[in-house]
């Protein structure tokens, strides 16, 4: 099961860099995307704090996104 | 009994397995193929990856629950060297004072402290960025020692970012108080995620993660409870029993929308399921406003439900009628829905020559967890029939950061 876990991402990824595709939003485009309060990690600090609160009141763990890894903590 | 534990204790401060070579030597074992693959796929380089931003948060948090205050500093401190490496390192505290519940019901109310460290190093290369990150967390019946490794990549003209990560970690484990006790637990993370820009207004953000453990998986501490004749109320306890493997997928879907004047409105799902038979879904709204020049303010909605594991019980019938046997209030069925407020203001602190721009932040969340099934023995009534337990918590961050 783990073998396939891991084996999927590196074939998915196999697939993608074969590929080319014309964006469809180009880089003068992206001027609002670039506003950092379009970004998904803002304040890492705050997030790591807040990912550990709910980690160690709830049963769910993982795909938080930003860095995770794991704190050890019951 | 105690000073032969304060012994022990120190004994492995002085003594920890160099955390480097644990990290080595597990990542030698055959799994680095993959990272090393990935980076010399021919034709992966398409777009460049940027290193994070210079910058450093100092915060200050609290958590209010349940009989249970965390509260504690925690500093980070990123700064780039030359054009393709960024190191960043993290000092973490949580000084913990612990009447809970659980705690009230089967034991004495506890302090501890935990402090965790972490080091890493992210490395721009051919247009990949590639990331190595080393975190220990310490307390005195729990060692905690991980390392990960990530790789990134943008691709189809920077609308796509594809993101591998592979974690690996050793936990000791020991009970305060029972020098004899002495335990083990690895874990590993799998992570694949990806960043797409669907929209000149629209990003979408899917993470999966898989994540395995093995070893001593229970809280040390926590005791089950059956009904028993014998007992002057009724009931009695003995330490829970939790299988020793367990494996769990995560799968999350982020969305965020710039709106037509200037803020954002995110949305993110999570479902997740382990091997324990635990199901459970959160969801979350969020709107960004900045006012003025230098105010953001931050509202969000949470709403997260569990099934509880299949070997959870409230009240088991009699003593051992099953061979895994929980009563963690964590392993329950339960939901929990937080409102979170969060407001910054933006700084130029002009004595600092050094220093870009600065951010003085204030966040504050609160959390409501209703239980269906798991009883507050405290409140009294008919064994097997008192009240459900809920409490509420209020989280505070106060941080101030700095980019230069």
């Amino acid at each position: 099961m783990l073998t396939n876990h891991r084996l999927l991402p590196v074939l998915l990824l196999l697939a993608l860099s074969g590929c080319s595709i014309e964006p469809w939003v180009q880089p003068y485009e992206r001027a609002r995307l670039a506003d950092p309060i379009m970004s998904f990690e803002r304040d890492p600090v705050a997030n790591g704090f807040r990912h550990h609160v709910y980690q160690t009141r709830e049963a769910a763990r993982g795909a938080e996104g930003g860095g995770g890894g794991g704190c050890g903590c019951n | 009994m105690a000073p032969k534990v304060v012994e022990e204790a120190a004994v492995a401060v002085i003594k920890p397995r160099a955390l480097t070579q644990r990290i080595a030597s597990l990542l030698s074992s055959g799994r680095l193929w993959l990272l090393l693959m990935l980076v010399s796929l021919p034709g992966f380089s398409l777009f460049a990856t940027v290193l994070p931003e210079d910058r450093a948060d100092v915060m200050y948090h609290r958590y209010d629950g349940g009989g249970v205050e965390v509260d504690g500093p925690s500093i980070l401190v990123r700064k780039s060297v030359m054009d393709t490496v960024s190191l960043s390192a993290n000092y973490y505290v949580d000084s913990i004072s612990s009447a809970s519940v659980d705690v009230v019901s089967t034991a004495s109310p506890y302090t501890e402290e935990r402090t965790e460290s972490s080091l890493s190093l992210d490395y721009l290369h051919n247009k990949t960025l590639m990331s190595l990150a080393l975190t220990k967390s310490d307390e005195s019946d729990y060692l905690s020692e991980t390392g990960s490794v990530s790789i990134s990549h943008d691709m189809f003209g920077d609308l796509t970012t594809v993101s591998l990560g592979y974690s690996v970690g050793n936990d000791d484990i020991s009970r305060n108080g029972d020098a004899d006790f002495g335990d083990q637990v690895k874990r590993q993370n799998y992570r694949v995620s990806l960043s797409q820009i669907l929209t000149k207004n629209t990003i979408l953000g899917v993470g999966w993660e898989t994540i395995t453990d093995e070893g001593f998986l229970n809280n040390p501490y926590r005791s089950y409870r059956y009904l028993d004749p014998l007992a002057g109320n009724g009931f009695s306890y003995l330490p829970e029993v939790y299988p020793r493997t367990r494996t769990s997928n995560a799968l999350a879907f982020r969305l965020k929308y710039y709106l037509p004047y200037r803020a954002a409105l995110s949305s993110e799902y999570r479902y997740f399921n382990d091997t324990w038979g635990i199901d459970a879904n959160n969801f979350e709204l969020a709107y960004t406003h900045p006012f003025r020049e230098k105010w953001i303010f931050d509202i969000r909605y949470r709403y997260y439900t569990q099934d509880g594991a299949d070997f959870y019980s409230d009240l088991f019938s009699r003593r051992a009628p099953q061979t895994y046997l929980a009563r963690d209030k964590e392993l329950s069925s339960f939901q929990s829905h937080t409102l979170g407020l969060a407001m910054s203001y933006e700084i130029k602190p002009g004595f600092l020559q050094f220093v870009d721009r600065g951010t003085l932040n204030l966040a504050y969340d609160y959390i409501r967890f209703n239980y269906d099934d798991f009883r507050d023995l405290t409140r009294g009534g008919v064994v097997g029939e008192e009240p459900f337990y809920s409490f509420s918590a209020n989280v505070i961050k106060a941080y101030v950061s700095i980019w230069y």
